[in-house]
């Protein structure tokens, strides 16, 4: 290594130290890569082969149903190179209210997932822009929102509007983690207002809403976002279907709380399927990024 | 007791006076006070006097509180929602919008009123009106009361999540005072839909939570006959939240609840607003604003690895998360 390349190198070192990050190379046969190994495809009910899933980003080649991933798989089919530089990384749920078997529940899922939190959030680069990234995990405890989540989401905001840095926000959530009760609803109030911080220093806000996305976090950021993206077919919705089902006796619409529905309705800009996001966002963040620029 | 509330309430008035900065006093003080009637008053019953029919609705209170009182109509975008209502009355001589949830008074009215779930429209219509009070300069009073928004098909159309979102949002940036008074049930999202403020009082007898205790009993306990024991860990009572940090102060009803003498609670409701407003209105737009922000931005209970890295001073001193 050159004495420059040392000299860069120890400058990032310095960088990720100051901001607590953690540098993940998320490359091909990486053990957090397609742990789930899903051979039907639960929307067509097709035999498919590990590979030729892996090929197609986790999307079914036969009826384009698009599998929930992992927030590893969504960084190796986002960000360049695999690279994602972790923040808060350390940060770790407690059990205010002292909700029964919350504290198990909590361990079975880190140990199950490999992952602290419902939501991974980061720096990494689409196509050689910077990027904050903010991915949540349907995995951990149904991508419930709770305390950290909140902080998380909330410190990335800040972050990007600190450093002047589109975000990305991919959403899969059941809703507000109800055993941390009254906290977990006032992360809706709390990431909705850094919302604010963004929109003052005119930072894009990408959401891009991935299955299942509903409750609080549809009724919060994921529905603040600059341009609103989804996934075909993706759930988005307020008050869950089979509660629904249930108390109100409504003949429901065949696309109801779809991404599409939500489309059709007039709350999602656009559905963009797995294989083009990396370029869409890329195309995005470029044109907002530039636009005050180039019409000068 | 009665000593001791006559006691804290002169105190308040004395550190407003004096500009004195003893509110962990105040708050430990009045955590005791409210945690000697606790004993005999379980969550499970104070679920049942937030939900009593007879408890007063927002209405009923803004005819008290305010003098002059004008429903304005309508978010100017689709409909008007009966179950959110809005206007411009005056407190103690001076403008104020208040915006509110309405359920019923009886059956027929809960009808009309869809038991006080209000619709997208309806907080549209909330938010129209803070801008509108932004606009001229006017504060405002939000007073809560609501098991929700309405989930039905409809409001899933008309974008409720969407309305919520926005709200939250918005109310985080409107530069006059926002004093929220939680008055009977808060109920999730729907209730923080227009939850957001500089203040949020919470009456004695009232509730706020996440989720009802019946639907936390059925969706996690799995057990949809366990709403007593659910509405007991979920901790959404006045007092569990005042602990919490999660609102600012609780407001005293008569003894058995305020429907037994709504004049006396609408009185402690009028008292507290006017006192926070007085503190509130002189503020600079820009601190008001950021005491909002952070005011919410410590909301959350978790554990930081780097925290305990800071010192042994920091950690015994240093103020923890928000327990």
């Amino acid at each position: 290594m050159s004495v420059l390349g040392k000299v860069r190198a120890w400058f990032r070192g310095e960088y990720s130290r100051k901001h607590k990050l953690i540098t993940h190379f998320i490359k091909d046969g990486d053990e957090r890569l397609f742990v789930e190994k899903k051979h039907e495809c639960p929307a067509c009910h097709e035999d498919l082969n590990q590979p030729e899933l892996e090929e197609a980003m986790y999307v079914c080649p036969n009826c384009n149903h698009h599998f929930r991933i992992t927030p590893w798989e969504r960084i190796k089919f986002t960000a360049d190179g695999g690279v994602f530089h972790e923040f808060a990384s350390d940060l770790e749920s407690q059990n205010p209210l002292d909700f029964p078997d919350y504290e198990k529940q909590i361990a079975s899922d880190m140990k199950k997932t490999g992952l602290k939190e419902a939501v991974v959030t980061g720096i990494c680069r689409i196509e050689r822009k910077e990027v904050v990234m903010a991915i949540m995990a349907f995995q951990f405890r149904g991508g419930s929102v709770g305390s950290v989540v909140g902080e998380k989401v909330t410190r990335a905001m800040l972050l990007a509007a600190e450093k002047g840095l589109p975000i990305v926000i991919f959403t899969a959530s059941g809703g507000m983690r109800m055993q941390e009760g009254i906290f977990s609803l006032m992360q809706m109030a709390k990431t909705s207002a850094a919302v604010n911080f963004l929109e003052e220093r005119k930072i894009p806000l990408f959401i891009v809403l991935t299955d299942p996305t509903s409750g609080g976090t549809t009724a919060s950021y994921g529905m603040l976002g600059d341009v609103i993206l989804a996934e075909p077919g993706a759930l988005v919705g307020f008050a869950g279907r089979r509660v629904l089902d249930g108390t109100i006796k409504e003949k429901l619409p065949d696309n109801f709380q779809t991404a599409e529905f939500q489309q059709e309705k007039g709350f999602v800009d656009a559905i963009v399927s797995r294989s083009d996001m990396r370029k869409t966002l890329s195309f995005l963040i470029e044109a907002h990024a530039d636009a005050q620029r180039a019409w000068k | 007791m009665k000593d001791i509330r006559k006691k804290l309430s002169e105190l308040k008035e004395l550190a407003l006076k004096e500009r004195l900065n003893i509110a962990e006093e105040i708050r430990q003080l009045e955590s005791k006070l409210h945690g000697g009637n606790h004993n005999n008053n379980s969550a499970w019953s104070k679920v049942k006097l937030s939900r009593l029919i007879e408890r007063p609705t927002t209405l009923d209170y803004i005819n008290i509180i305010f003098d002059d009182f004008i429903e304005l109509h309508g978010d100017r975008l689709f409909a008007d929602d009966p179950a959110m209502v809005g206007g411009i009355g005056l407190l103690n001589g001076r403008p104020v919008t208040i915006i509110g949830q309405q359920r019923g008074r009886n059956l027929k009215e809960n009808l009309k009123r869809n038991g006080g779930m209000a619709l997208p429209e309806g907080y549209r219509k909330a938010l129209r009106l803070v801008r509108q009070a932004e606009k001229f300069g006017r504060p405002v009073v939000s007073l809560v009361d609501t098991q929700g928004a309405y989930g039905g098909v409809e409001a899933e159309e008309r974008g409720i999540a969407e309305a919520i979102a926005r709200n939250l949002k918005e109310f985080f940036a409107v530069k006059v005072p926002i004093i929220v008074v939680i008055i009977g049930q808060g109920g999730s999202g729907g209730a923080l839909g227009i939850g957001i403020g500089d203040t949020v009082f919470m009456l004695e007898n009232s509730t706020y939570s996440v989720i009802s205790p019946e639907g936390c009993a059925s969706i996690l306990l799995r057990d949809g006959s366990k709403a007593q024991f659910a509405a007991s860990i979920m901790k959404p009572t006045a007092r569990d939240l005042y602990f919490f940090k999660v609102i600012d102060e609780i407001i005293e009803e008569p003894a058995g609840g305020a429907h037994t003498n709504p004049e006396v609670a609408a009185a402690n409701i009028k008292n507290a607003i006017w006192r926070e407003l007085v503190r509130l209105m002189p503020l600079p737009k820009e601190q008001l604003l950021k005491e909002r922000f952070e005011k919410f931005r410590k909301m959350g209970v978790f554990f930081e690895k780097q925290d305990a890295k800071k010192g042994i001073l920091r950690r015994l001193f240093g103020r923890k998360n928000n327990r």
